[in-house]
Parts: C-alpha cells; sequence; structure tokens
C-alpha cells in the first residue's frame, strides 16, 4: 500500500489499496472524487475559483473550475463511470479574520467548486468546510473514505 | 525593462532586496530587546528568495504549527509581511510580559494573542520604518492578524492572493540571543512588484 501525495494546485489519481493525500490546505479545497464500483480514487488541490478571472494560466490546476474538469477526465480516462462516481470535499478555510473579500478566498472557493460538481453532475455526498482551521487529507481508494485532520480538532472519517 | 514577477530580478536587484532584508531585520531587534528590557545578541540576518514550499520546508514541513501574523502594507509600497513564529517566541513574550510560560502555540488565550500581535506591530513598525528612512518613501502597515495553525494551511493565504505574482517570497531569517534563550523569528516579505520598481527607482538602481 503507497500513499500518493498531491501538491498545491496539482491532481492525482490512485486505484486498489492505496491512498492520496494532500497536506495542510488553508483556503484551497480538496476534491475528492470516488468510483465505488471500479474503485477509482482522484483528488485535485484547488487555490482559486475561476479560471477566467487568472492572467496567469501556466497552470490550469490551480482553478476550481479547470482543476475539476481535468481530474473528471482522468478519472473518466482510467474507466471511472459517471453517473456512478461521487464527491467529498475538504477545505477552504478562512485562516486569518478580517471582513477584506481576499480573505474570503475559502468560501469562494467551496462555492466555486460546488458549482462545478453539480454542472458535472457529480454529487456531493460528504464535506468538512469552512471554519478557520487547517485541513490535511487522506483519501482511501479501497474504501473510499476521507480522513480530514487538523491540528486541534479530532480526526474525521467522513 | 517591466517587472513582473520575482524571477525577472536580477543579481544586483536581489542583493538589495536582501541588504533590505538586513537593515529592517537589525532595527526590528533593536525594538525587541527594549520591548524584551534585556540586551540582546542579533546574529547574522538570512534572508533568501525561497518557493513558498521550501518555507514551508524551512519551518518543518507543512503540518508542523506555528503562529502567523499578516501585515499589510500599503501607501507607497504595497504588499504583505507576514511572521512566522514557533513556541519559543511566544513563550519568551509571555514569560516577559506578565510571567506566563507558554507551551503550545494552540493554547495561547485572547491576552497572550493579543500580546504576540503587539510584538508583531513593533517588529513590523521597526521593520518598514528602516525602509522608509532609507528610501524616503511613505509606507503604512496594518494591525497584524493572528493565527496559529500548520504553517502549510498559513502559508496559503500569501500563496493564494499573490499566485498571479509569484511563487516565490523573500525570506528572512532572525535569531536572537536573549539570555540564554535562542529565538528564531521567520519573516516572509511580499512587495508588489510596482512597488519594487518604485523602490528601486527611489535607490538609484537599474530596473
Amino acid at each position: 500500500m503507497s500513499i500518493v501525495n498531491v501538491g498545491i494546485a496539482d491532481l492525482n489519481i490512485c486505484t486498489g489499496d492505496n491512498s492520496l493525500a494532500t497536506y495542510a490546505l488553508g483556503s484551497c479545497v480538496g476534491i475528492c472524487l470516488y468510483d465505488k464500483n471500479k474503485k477509482i480514487a482522484g483528488l485535485a488541490h484547488i487555490m482559486l475559483p475561476w479560471s477566467k478571472d487568472a492572467s496567469k494560466t501556466d497552470n490550469m490546476r490551480r482553478y476550481a473550475d479547470t482543476g475539476i474538469w481535468e481530474l473528471y477526465n482522468l478519472m473518466k480516462q482510467c474507466g471511472a463511470s459517471f453517473p456512478g462516481t461521487v464527491a467529498k470535499i475538504a477545505g477552504g478555510a478562512q485562516m486569518f479574520q478580517s471582513n477584506s473579500a481576499v480573505f474570503n478566498i475559502g468560501e469562494r472557493n467551496v462555492q466555486a467548486v460546488k458549482i462545478v460538481l453539480n454542472k458535472l453532475a457529480i454529487p456531493i455526498v460528504a464535506e468538512d468546510t469552512g471554519l478557520n482551521y487547517g485541513r490535511t487529507v487522506f483519501f482511501d481508494a479501497q474504501t473510499g473514505t476521507m480522513q480530514v485532520k487538523s491540528a486541534m480538532n479530532p480526526t474525521k472519517n467522513l | 525593462m517591466a517587472l513582473n514577477t520575482f524571477k525577472d530580478l536580477n543579481p544586483i536587484q536581489m542583493d538589495v532586496l536582501r541588504e533590505i532584508g538586513n537593515i529592517g531585520s537589525g532595527n526590528s531587534a533593536t525594538s525587541l530587546s527594549q520591548i524584551l528590557s534585556s540586551s540582546i545578541d542579533i546574529g547574522v540576518p538570512v534572508v533568501r528568495d525561497l518557493e513558498y514550499n521550501e518555507v514551508i520546508d524551512n519551518l518543518g514541513g507543512p503540518e508542523q504549527v506555528v503562529i502567523g501574523l499578516l501585515i499589510r502594507l500599503s501607501g507607497d509600497i504595497k504588499g504583505m509581511m507576514m511572521y512566522l513564529l514557533k513556541e519559543n517566541f511566544a513563550n519568551k513574550v509571555t514569560t516577559t510580559f506578565y510571567g506566563k510560560k507558554t507551551e503550545s502555540v494552540l493554547a495561547l488565550d485572547e491576552m497572550d494573542r493579543s500580546a504576540i500581535c503587539e510584538m508583531g506591530n513593533i517588529m513590523a513598525s521597526a521593520y518598514v520604518n528602516a525602509i522608509a528612512q532609507l528610501t524616503g518613501l511613505f509606507i503604512d502597515i496594518s494591525v497584524p492578524a493572528f493565527c496559529a495553525d500548520m504553517v502549510g494551511a498559513i502559508m496559503s493565504v500569501p500563496a493564494v492572493e499573490f499566485a498571479e505574482v509569484s511563487d516565490r517570497v523573500l525570506f528572512i531569517d532572525d535569531m536572537f540571543r536573549v539570555s540564554d534563550d535562542e529565538i528564531r523569528s521567520n519573516m516572509i516579505l511580499i512587495p508588489e512588484m510596482e512597488s519594487l520598481e518604485l523602490l528601486f527607482k527611489k535607490l538609484g538602481v537599474e530596473i
């Protein structure tokens, strides 16, 4: 069994008894996609909501829309069924309290992720988003369990 | 040539930035010693331009818990500075100010947080003053915002905000020795590119 690491503004998939991990999500959002029947798991770590608002397009995995779209296509290529694949999401925190719009990027990320998943008709079956703390996500391809760890709260298995 | 990202900086410009880092650190340490009312030995600050993930690795990996103090710069120089501090810094502040021992940055109460923010405010002011005096530019700073959490999550805040500018930041590593305790203070500085151009112009550095 091995753990496949997914960096910031990156994505990956795995199968069998392997898992995916992404560390210390702040305002970023981790999107886990899972086909239960074929045991195919995918994970994307996005930083910003929409690619159309970007001035730099060197890495499209940075944005919710293009990142999820790429993960969706990769899952499909590997044989995942749509419909038949579900989503679990975590992250989108507001690390520093403030009234400024830039600070609320976490909430905007979560909104964008939900809109994109809805467009692709992928149901969200579990969610641990918002609030004000960082999260590490492990996603098990065998069981489809999303484990969310944080510095001061108990670990959640979703 | 217009500066678009940190990658466009030439070695001379990088040197200037590092030197500004040094001067600011010296000023900042002096103010720290006045507040803690003890003499401080200051190590030579190490100023480097690093990628976000290099900063995170430098502080012990993404899940290492630290204090982040986020300060916004406005006026002639716009951007962000962020202090990244560990337990021993928090402990020094709380023991010196009101004799309370701090063991974990996750267990800090309102009072501790506010004391540490004030410390950050004083250090940041001293830092920015040094740059302002050197350049004659007007720089204003915000009150620090506090967060104690995984360093990866804290660093995602500047990473997201400056995603389109650069994946590099100026990382300043200060070592102080205050009565037998070694204290490390780390700070990242991310000026907006237009502000950098102005800064170089004022210092007579070719762009």
